[in-house]
């Protein structure tokens, strides 16, 4: 093993073979594939690959996380903000069942991710032997695709073919789980050849010429068009594509929370966000347009509200590129198939320059409620407790929308999402579709590695933030600089909101206590403050933000107070509720 | 009836699959139903007509709607060439069934000749101890040789998953072939290893 490095210099030259092991083979497929940064945690049935990574600590940054949940966060923040794949290392057993809830996370938002367990010797399977557990079956609900190898000789392709499944198409999760004698074992590795075609697997549908020919149709003769945009547009790269797409027709344009940052947040046509928590005007106008053109995004039931009630007037345009999407929720007109990146020009070259100043200026009017009625309260309160909003507005004047915020999940998620300004796309980083909690820390660890020239802002629940603290000591170690801001209501908020609204202010178990949170930071060597006054805030939030490293800020914020607008669960998206 | 209504009825489905052979597969087109809470009433997974190529047969009791969602995702899996969801109206349809039955009472009892005659059923073993009968038909004709055969000390009986063709299959056919003869598939890589300690590579 000690010759690994010397082997490894001379696999470039073409077809020359080199006796190595499975686990250098594994170690140099992942270079060949672009990855710099993995996150992982160690342990016995995954060994030989440690040790092989020993020597390679040249050319493949390993970040030790303290839990493997959190190496999967890290692994999705780093996939989000780069648009490369995230990889993640871990044991066999305890360490792969850690890794189940962030899998679950990246298949349902869609995030590229190759995860390698190591599993126990191949003779020992099926014998309950030490750390053994059957994670190919574990994982296969949460996967996009799974495989398990015995055989060191297996390494390179099924590698190769991890990370095409994993970033081609529709992105998601893959796990390889290899066998502790296979990551030993010698073999005559002749090199790595990158995958690009699976026989079985169309990752993109065939364009269809006559549905984009229909869905121009359908667009050109709209009186009340409306564009609903998701993760799609960013997954596909597809940004200037859409931007000219929306820019030549005119169309209002809202995202999902997945969705949010495709264009900015102060795109004149960009007319706000979607869902349970989302702008008054666009979920109302869901149920005036006439014809709904979907773009990248799936129509989650947070999303539609009471499907039965979902924009029932309108001629729905699906543009999505995984065709099982389609039709899955919301009946589709016309079905666009395809990748939007390739889509969305087709469909820009047959549509009409247009303007929707009347139709526009509906929405506009709706902002207007919305501003007097919720939002002027929630961003500048004169007095009273911090409210969540008036931080994510400081945060906004501060960091002038340049900044990466991650975001936990519950209440302020929700904020967040709200009122975050965004210049640029791949910088709302949120569990959307799962609802992880805990997510947020260690995603922004992995977000600052996929993003290193960028501020990146962690807003975190003090519930939340409990599910994942560990990971204070990843970025200790590693000395990323990740500012912190705790969102303190001293309750678990979202459910706190649910209970007072929908089960008569039982608050059932939503009293949360914490920790010194800035004690516990300091205890890990970051740098915190605690603040509690309004007029502290401005001043912290710039301490933060300046301050050389990592930062945490604790701020005290209203206890009762609740996320508006709100679509209840059961009701129609035009039934949004302002207070 | 409306088309609308027929397409929210509950009906026969059969689900046809062609894959990739490949360890695991199973399990993950499986939990699609499982998830949804919908139970398989017979499954069926055999090699195709073509090499490398698998084939399943799947039979659930659902809505057109469900199905044709059911399908979709299915043929999302990575190793899914195609999918297929048929009404019993558009497929050709067996299942076989196995009746063991003690040889003395049922050549003592009945007419042995007449009943594999009026059953369609053939005789597999005629042992001194046991006979095996063997049909093959629709769910009400294997049904009916149980109970024809109950009176007599049936002893055990086993029935397969239902096997059908497609009626009109013919040009997938041809695809399937063209597309195995341009990219053969790959053979499946088994555990070599198991009560195998001495051949497994260790340090």
């Amino acid at each position: 093993m000690n010759t690994a490095q010397e082997e490894a210099t001379t696999l470039t030259e073409p077809k020359k073979t080199v006796n190595v092991s499975g686990s250098v083979a594994l170690l140099e497929g992942l270079i060949a594939e672009g990855t710099d940064t993995i996150f992982g945690y160690p342990g016995g049935a995954i060994m030989p690959i440690y040790d092989a990574i020993y020597d390679y600590k040249d050319k493949l940054k390993h970040i030790l996380v303290r839990h493997e949940q959190g190496g999967t966060h890290a692994g999705q923040g780093y996939a989000r903000t780069s648009g490369k794949v995230g990889v993640v290392f871990a044991t066999s057993g305890p360490g792969a069942t850690n890794l189940v809830t962030g899998l679950a996370d990246a298949q349902i938002d869609s995030t590229p991710m190759v995860c390698i367990t190591g599993q126990v010797y191949a003779h020992l399977l099926g014998t309950d032997a030490f750390q053994e557990t059957d994670v190919i079956n574990i994982t296969t609900p949460v996967t996009k695709w799974n495989y398990q190898i015995t055989d060191a000789t297996e390494i390179p392709s099924v590698l190769a073919k991890a990370f095409y499944i994993a970033r081609s198409g529709r992105p998601g999760p893959v796990l390889i789980d290899i066998t502790k004698n296979a990551q030993l074992q010698m073999f005559d590795y002749e090199g790595y050849v990158p995958c690009d075609h699976v026989r079985s697997y169309r990752p993109r549908p065939n364009i269809r010429k006559e549905y984009i020919e229909q869905a121009a149709a359908l667009i050109n003769s709209a009186k009340k068009p409306f564009i609903l945009f998701g993760q799609g547009v960013s997954l596909g790269n597809a940004e200037q594509e859409f931007k000219a797409f929306v820019e030549k027709t005119g169309i209002p344009a809202a995202w999902t929370i997945m969705g949010a940052g495709a264009i900015p947040t102060d795109h004149p046509l960009n007319v706000g966000m979607l869902g349970m928590h989302g702008n008054y005007g666009p979920n109302v106008q869901t149920n005036a347009c006439d014809v709904l053109i979907a773009i990248g995004m799936r129509f989650d039931d947070r999303v539609t509200g009471r499907l039965d009630k979902y924009a029932k007037q309108a001629k729905v345009i699906h543009l999505d590129i995984d065709p099982a999407e389609i039709d899955k929720n919301v009946k589709a007109e016309v079905p666009v198939w395809g990748d939007c990146k390739q889509t969305l020009p087709l469909l820009t070259a047959l549509v009409d320059q247009k303007e929707h100043k009347e139709w526009l200026a509906e929405f506009r009017a709706f902002d207007k409620t919305e501003l007097e009625t919720v939002i002027h309260n929630e961003l500048n309160p004169q007095s009273g407790e911090l409210t969540m909003g008036e931080v994510i507005n400081q945060l906004n004047i501060l960091t002038k929308g340049e900044a990466i915020i991650v975001t936990d999940v519950g209440q302020h998620q929700m904020v967040a999402c709200r009122y975050a300004k965004f210049n640029h796309t791949r910088s709302n980083i949120t569990s959307g579709g799962l609802g992880t909690m805990g997510f947020g820390l260690p995603a922004a660890i992995g977000a600052k590695f996929g993003a290193p020239d960028r501020t990146v802002v962690a807003v975190i629940g003090d519930g939340g933030f409990q599910m994942t603290l560990q990971e204070l000591g990843t970025i200790m170690q590693s000395g990323i600089d990740v500012k912190i801001m705790i969102l303190n209501n001293r309750f678990l908020g979202m459910v706190r909101q649910w209970q007072q609204l929908f089960h008569e202010k039982r608050y059932s178990f939503v009293d949360i206590t914490s920790p010194d949170f800035v004690k516990l930071a300091d205890s890990y060597y970051i740098a915190g403050k605690k603040v509690s006054e309004r007029e502290d805030l401005v001043s912290s939030l710039e301490e933060m933000l300046n301050h050389k490293g990592s930062f945490l800020l604790e701020i005290m914020v209203a206890k009762e107070h609740n996320v508006f607008p709100m679509v209840p669960q059961g009701s129609s998206v035009s039934e949004i509720r302002l207070k | 009836m409306s088309s609308s209504q027929e397409i929210n009825e509950k009906q026969e489905f059969t689900i046809t699959v062609y894959t990739e052979n490949q360890i695991g597969l199973l399990n993950r087109i499986a939990i699609i139903f499982s998830r949804r809470k919908i139970n398989i009433d017979t499954l069926n997974t055999s090699p195709s007509e073509i090499e490398h190529i698998h084939r399943f047969n799947i039979v659930i009791h659902e809505t057109e709607e469900v199905v044709r969602k059911l399908s979709r995702q299915i043929e999302k899996q990575v190793e899914v060439l195609k999918v297929y969801f048929n009404t019993n109206e558009d497929i050709i349809w067996q299942e076989m069934a196995l009746y063991k039955v003690p040889t003395d009472t049922i050549a003592e009892l009945v007419s042995v000749e007449r009943l594999l005659r009026e059953n369609g059923a053939r005789a597999v073993v005629i042992r001194k101890d046991y006979t095996v009968f063997e049909t093959t038909g629709h769910r009400e004709e294997t049904d009916k040789l149980i109970e024809v055969l109950q009176p007599y000390g049936l002893i055990e009986f086993v029935r397969s998953a239902r096997v059908a063709i497609i009626k009109d299959s013919e040009g997938f056919n041809r695809k399937l072939r063209e597309f195995e003869r341009r990219e053969p598939g790959q053979e499946v890589i088994e555990n070599e290893f198991l009560d195998k300690e001495k051949n497994v590579f260790s340090m």
